[in-house]
Order: C-alpha cells, then sequence, then structure tokens
C-alpha cells in the first residue's frame, strides 16, 4: 500500500513535470502548426540559467525568474530569426532546422557552462520530507513540483478560456485565415504564443532542475516523453496534454515498479528485473501504439477531418 | 495545412520511435553483444536517428552523413618543439622519435562528458611527460551510441589508417566497436569498459583492458559490504551491459541480494526506485550509476530522506560526482583500483603533472587514460618505435612493463589487469578545499576476474 501510495505520488510528479512541457509544445503545435524539437532545448536554457543564477544568488525565487525568463527571451529570438521562416513550409523542414537548434544550442551549452553536470539547490522550505501518509516519509519539493504544475494547468485554463488572447489562441487553431481577417495581428500572437510555449519549458526546466542532473540535452528525454504525450492526447488539445502527460506519468511509473514483480513469476529474479526493466521502458510507447490505432487523432484529437 | 497526412507521419514518427526503444532494449541483454552489432548494422539511418534521439541526451546523427573528413575531430599534433621539458618516468631508453597515429572513439557529449575528458587528457598527458614520441590522436565523440561508434572506427581504420585504437568509456559502444577493430588486426586498449563477455568465450589478442573487468569493482564492494555484516542489499544499476556485470559482480562476493533494480540508461528521474528501495527496507544499498546518473541519483536519495547507508564502486562516487552532490557525498565510502592519494610515487607525479595541465584533481578515468597511454608507450619503447609489427606490439603489451599509477600491474592469461582493489571515503581535500576519495584500506589484493578461465588465449 505505502509503494503504491508512493509511486502514485511520483507518477503524478512525472506526468506535472510533462505537462509543463507538452503544454507549450501542444500550444505551438496546435496554433501555429510548427513542430518545435527546440522545445528541449529551452528546458535546458531554463535549467542551466537557474542553476548559474543559483550557485550566484543562493535563491531559488530569482533562479526560477530568471531561469524562466531566459527561456522566453531565447524563445522569442528563435522565434524572430528563425521559426518565422517556417510557417509556410514543410513539417519535415521544421523538423530538420529546429533539430539543427538542438544539435547548436547542447554543444552551446557545453562551450559556455562545460560539461561538468551542474545542479540547483531546492528552496529552503522545499528541503525536507513531510509525512504524507502513516510513516511515509515524501519530499516537499516533489509536492511542490505536483503543485507548479496545477498552477500552470490553471494559468493556462484562464489565459486561454478566460481572456482574449486566448479567445484569439482558441480562434488561431482552428481559423486562422479568419482570424486574420478580423483584423488580429496573427504574426504577433504566434510570436506571443511560442515566447509562452518557450516560457513554459524554461520554468519546467528550473522545477525539475533540483533533482536533475544538469547537463547538455538535458531536456531532450523529456522532449521525447512530450511527443507522446501531445500525439496520445491528441495534437493542439490542451486538455489532451493535460490528461496525456498525467496518464503517460502514471503508466510509466506503475509499469517500472510492477512489471518487474510480474515477471518474476515465470522468470528467474535477475532476468525478470532486466527484462520487466526493458519492457517497462517501452510502456508508454505500447500506449501511443494502441491509442493510436483505436483513436487516431489522439484522446482530445480536433475533430477536423 | 493538413492534419490528417501530418498525424500519417506522426503514427510512423511513433512506430520507429517504439522500433527504436525496442531495439534499444536488446542490446541490454547480458552477454549479448552480438546481437548489439548486427542491430546496429541493419538499422536504417531513419531508424538509427530516432535510436540515437530516443536514448542519448545527446544524439549525433549528423555523424552519419559525412562521407568527408569529419568537422568535429580534433587533431593533436605535437611538434618536438613545443614540448614540455619530459619527465621520462620509464627507462631512459635510446628511442627517440617515431610517430604513433592513435585513434580514440570517446564519449564526450551528454552527462558523461566528463569521463571521456578524464581518460582523452590522462592520455595524451603520458605522451606529453614522456616527450619522446610524435603522438597523433584523432578524437571523436561517440554519444554513448553503438551504431555511432561503429561508423568512427570505420572512418578511423579505413581512412585515417591508425596504428592503435582506444578510449570507449561505455560497454555498449565497446560490444559493436570492439569485434570490429579487433578482427581487422588492430589492437585496442580499453581505457575503461571491460564488459564480461569480452573477458572470457569472446576474449581477443589484439584487445587488452587496461582498467578493470567490470565486475571487479562490484566484487571488491560486495566484499567489503559482507565484511561490514550487512545482509540485506538492494543492488541498482542501470539497465545495460556494465550495469548487469556489476551487479552480478557483486553478487559474486556478496551473495543474494534482496532485489535487483534496472533504470534506464542516462535516466534523471529515480523517484520510482527510490519508492522500491523504501518498500524493500535493505539494510543497504548498492548502486552503480556513473556521470550524471549518479548525481541526480543521490541528491534525490538524499532529499528522500532515506537513511539507508549507499555503497558503490567508484564510478559512482568520482570527484566531479561528489562536487556536484556537495556535502551530503561526505563520508560515502566505495571501491577502487585508484585514489589520488594512492602512496605510488608515480602517482604522486601523474596527480601533481594532472594539476598542473588541467586544474583539478584527475578522476579515475584520467588515471585509467594515463596508464594506457604508458602501457602503449612501454610497447613502443620495446619494439623500437615501431608499431607496425603487431606480435612484437603484443608480445610487449602483454609484459606490460611499465609504472602504473596504482603500483603493481600485470595482465592476466585473458589481458586483463590483475590488480589490488582498495576501499576509498569521500572526504574533503585537506590543500585544495574539494570532495576528494581518499584510500581507506585494501579490500582485495591481487584481484584477477571470473571470466580468464572461459578464454582460450592462455599464457
Amino acid at each position: 500500500m505505502h509503494l503504491f501510495v508512493e509511486q502514485t505520488l511520483n507518477g503524478f510528479q512525472l506526468g506535472f513535470t510533462l505537462l509543463m512541457i507538452s503544454a507549450g509544445l501542444t500550444l505551438i503545435f496546435g496554433i501555429m502548426n510548427i513542430i518545435n524539437l527546440a522545445h528541449g532545448s529551452l528546458f535546458m536554457v531554463g535549467a542551466f540559467v537557474a542553476a548559474g543564477v543559483g550557485a550566484r544568488t543562493g535563491n531559488y525565487a530569482v533562479a526560477l525568474l530568471a531561469g524562466t525568463a531566459a527561456a522566453a527571451v531565447a524563445g522569442l529570438v528563435l522565434e524572430f530569426v528563425l521559426i518565422r521562416r517556417l510557417y509556410h513550409r514543410d513539417h519535415l523542414d521544421q523538423v530538420l532546422a529546429t533539430f539543427a537548434i538542438v544539435l547548436i544550442s547542447n554543444e552551446a551549452v557545453q562551450m559556455i557552462w562545460g560539461t561538468r553536470p551542474a545542479s540547483v539547490s531546492a528552496p529552503a522550505f522545499a528541503d525536507r520530507t513531510v509525512t504524507v501518509f502513516p510513516s511515509l516519509p515524501y519530499p516537499v519539493y516533489r509536492l511542490a513540483i505536483i503543485a507548479a504544475g496545477i498552477a500552470a494547468v490553471v494559468f493556462l485554463h484562464l489565459l486561454v478560456d478566460r481572456t482574449r488572447v486566448g479567445m484569439w489562441i482558441r480562434a488561431g487553431t482552428t481559423h486562422r485565415e479568419l482570424l486574420g481577417a478580423f483584423g488580429v495581428n496573427v504574426r504577433l500572437l504566434f510570436t506571443v504564443v511560442f515566447a509562452i510555449g518557450a516560457a513554459l519549458a524554461g520554468f519546467a526546466g528550473v522545477v525539475a532542475a533540483p533533482f536533475l542532473s544538469v547537463e547538455s540535452g538535458v531536456g531532450d528525454n523529456f522532449l521525447i516523453l512530450s511527443f507522446v504525450v501531445i500525439v496520445v492526447g491528441g495534437i493542439g488539445s490542451l486538455k489532451g496534454a493535460v490528461y496525456g502527460s498525467l496518464a503517460l506519468g502514471l503508466v510509466d511509473t506503475w509499469a517500472r515498479t510492477y512489471l518487474p514483480d510480474l515477471f518474476k513469476n515465470f522468470l528467474d529474479a535477475s532476468t525478470a528485473s532486466t527484462v520487466g526493466a526493458s519492457v517497462a521502458s517501452a510502456s508508454i510507447y505500447l500506449v501511443m501504439v494502441v491509442v493510436l490505432v483505436m483513436k487516431p487523432s489522439g484522446l482530445f484529437g480536433l475533430s477536423d477531418d | 495545412m493538413s492534419k490528417r497526412r501530418l498525424r500519417g507521419r506522426l503514427a510512423a514518427a511513433a512506430l520507429a520511435l517504439v522500433a527504436a526503444a525496442c531495439s534499444g532494449a536488446g542490446t541490454d541483454e547480458p552477454g549479448d553483444d552480438a546481437s548489439a552489432t548486427t542491430q546496429a548494422q541493419s538499422a536504417e539511418p531513419l531508424e538509427t536517428a530516432e535510436a540515437a534521439e530516443e536514448s542519448e541526451p545527446e544524439p549525433a546523427p549528423a555523424e552519419e552523413s559525412e562521407p568527408e573528413p569529419a568537422p568535429a575531430e580534433e587533431r593533436d599534433d605535437h611538434d618536438e618543439g613545443d614540448e614540455p621539458a619530459g619527465v621520462p618516468a620509464e627507462e631512459p631508453a635510446e628511442v627517440t622519435g617515431g610517430e604513433i597515429k592513435v585513434g580514440m572513439i570517446t564519449t564526450l557529449s551528454g552527462g558523461a562528458a566528463y569521463l571521456g575528458e578524464g581518460v582523452r587528457d590522462g592520455f595524451r598527458l603520458a605522451f606529453d611527460l614522456d616527450g619522446r614520441y610524435d603522438l597523433d590522436l584523432v578524437v571523436e565523440d561517440d554519444a554513448r551510441d553503438p551504431a555511432v561508434g561503429q561508423q568512427l572506427a570505420d572512418r578511423m581504420l579505413s581512412r585515417d589508417q591508425v596504428d592503435v585504437m582506444t578510449g570507449i568509456i561505455f560497454s555498449n559502444v565497446a560490444g559493436a566497436v570492439v569485434p570490429q577493430v579487433v578482427s581487422q588486426d588492430t589492437i585496442y586498449l580499453s581505457p575503461n569498459a571491460g564488459p564480461s563477455p569480452f573477458a572470457g568465450a569472446q576474449c581477443h589478442e589484439n584487445y587488452f583492458v587496461v582498467s578493470w573487468q567490470n565486475d571487479n569493482p562490484a566484487e571488491a564492494m560486495g566484499q567489503y559490504v559482507v565484511d561490514q555484516g550487512f545482509s540485506s542489499v538492494v543492488a541498482l544499476a542501470p539497465n545495460y551491459q556494465a550495469g548487469i556485470d556489476s551487479v552480478n559482480g557483486f553478487k559474486r562476493t556478496f551473495g543474494t541480494v534482496s532485489d535487483e533494480i534496472y533504470t534506464e540508461l542516462g535516466a534523471s528521474d529515480y523517484a520510482q526506485a527510490i519508492a522500491q528501495i523504501r518498500n524493500a527496507d535493505p539494510e543497504a544499498v548498492y548502486f552503480f550509476y556513473p556521470g550524471g546518473m549518479g548525481i541526480a541519483f543521490v541528491q534525490q536519495y538524499v532529499a528522500s530522506g532515506l537513511e539507508i547507508p549507499l555503497f558503490g564502486p567508484t564510478f559512482s562516487f568520482d570527484e566531479f560526482l561528489v562536487d556536484a552532490i556537495g556535502e551530503a557525498a561526505l563520508g560515502l565510502r566505495n571501491a577502487s583500483f585508484w585514489a589520488p592519494d594512492l602512496d605510488v610515487p608515480a602517482n604522486e607525479a601523474f596527480v601533481a603533472a594532472y594539476r598542473d595541465a588541467y586544474g583539478s584533481t584527475p578522476t579515475g578515468y584520467a588515471a585509467q587514460g594515463f596508464d594506457t597511454g604508458n602501457l602503449l608507450i612501454a610497447a613502443l619503447d620495446a619494439n623500437g618505435g615501431d608499431p607496425s609489427d603487431i606480435a612484437g606490439m603484443r608480445a610487449a603489451l602483454r609484459e606490460a612493463n611499465f609504472d602504473s599509477v596504482r603500483g603493481g600491474f600485470e595482465f592476466n592469461s585473458n589481458n586483463h589487469p590483475i590488480q589490488d582493489w582498495y576501499l576509498l571515503e569521500v572526504v574533503e581535500d585537506p590543500v585544495h578545499g574539494d570532495l576528494t576519495n581518499s584510500v581507506v584500506e585494501i579490500i582485495l589484493e591481487d584481484h584477477a576476474d571470473a571470466y580468464a578461465s572461459e578464454c582460450s588465449l592462455g599464457n
């Protein structure tokens, strides 16, 4: 029971971390029709700037602000210099161009910060454990990540469903030309959306940094998972990103916990551990395949076809 | 735009990802290095790219499409003129000069980049200090990807025509590259990875492991943990050849463990594994997480509030790693073939020279690179500086007539080292103030690996 509770919390924590990344990814994808592989690099920028600022100031709040802002600025520059030229290009061109950004930024980070992994300290209030269940201590910081994820969902919900910009964003996903005809500056809207997505990725990078080894390419693992999330949840759907990331976070954590035990029923312990771990690491991809077969547009995909 | 077409593509990409994920899992099977080789060879370029993207923090598929000279290549041509005044540690041989071209495939990107840098810098330092040979070192980054490693090896063997190859950090890369190199009559000196299949039945006369066989450090730690009276231990490792070797080595000396937990190679979140440790409630935890994985694991372990003592091989506690972990690492104990303060004259000279040249305490990886360089120099000396006589080079390498930074060093019948294993403790460096490892005691003396009897080379 303890194990189940702890693993479920871990699953939610992984899910909310993925959510912060995939929400931005799906916004950019749904509204601008851009496949942005460099999203993981923005995550990395957030984490590295937070590590640098955190080490200098020793203040987590300042590091959080700096990391998020740096990712937003990097996103603005990226949009202005590169992404803007890709709106009317093929998806393959977008993949190639943004993949180039991934390679360039990974190398650049190594040139600036070196190859020695950095780390970010958790804020003092969260650097301890609380008892969440009889005799089950759980790190406060991981609970704080869940809280940050919920805050990000609420922020996006208010932004998209309650503001004028949000209305434009919703309109932009389905009726882009009409939106332009009504006099909305679509180009500016795109820039803003891209910067919001970048800021979210940077925020996620800072939030996740205290338990990561902050190294070049740190965002790439998360990027792959986030793509799986938005394919499962439905491309362009924020709701899909929310449910998709939570579902995959839980599936991944539970599979890693219980599959090796399951295999121990018919394999020797050592083999079961390795085979179980291998199958578990493929579990979310299996989920994706099933979803794609049953519902090709994803769980909450826009039905434009 | 056509969302439908896009979905079709995404679905195709998704399937490729799954294929890549599954083939990635395949390379992790114990004793299955042959499968790693065939997979990597049969993979379509697209899939290989996807695989790199899927499992590596640092994909480098760009290498594939480059028929022409690699831009990322580093060359190190030394002129006799600008070499530091040599401190020839070895015999004051009559041999002077002679050119040696070495191909080094190592890991220089991602969280394990500093491992490859240590090996490279140590290797170079050996030649710099010796000062007699003209080292042409071709260094390339394998990005921890076996397929990339194979392509680099191809290029170094056919285009660069290197005399000797070395450098590989990760056993999954070694599993793919080593057979290709040694079967083409080229000597390979391993400065790090020592996967078990190549120590046993698949051993080869052209393959020398200067570091250790993968199981050895774990065997030493298992011995120490059982000597300390711990009876239940949970073992953790990444799910690949060296991780499996490490857990097997630990079990060889410790006995049965209560649970084995394998995580993904390069994973960053260990909450799930930590919950399993809490659930198993062992007396001690053994873990093998080199590079960035170790930093992430120990930080999260400390944050989780678990207070079960941690033990591991030195790769889980190298100088970079304990520095990033900070004070939480103080007092942690690990097993190693070497430490910066190991009381050996050659080691003192090495540590001082390394600090001088690179400004930090050397890691074990640098020590391994340094020993590899000096072993090669000794073999060159014995052959009048000529690396082309491969039989002569082999014979000289087996003699291992060099001053190792670890003191005694000799090769077993399977060309893997017989050496002492020490218990180290993480302490604060009294001079430099950073965290470092210090020798506490010797655990295993003249220790050989468990696979030598399966190797047919004989002495």
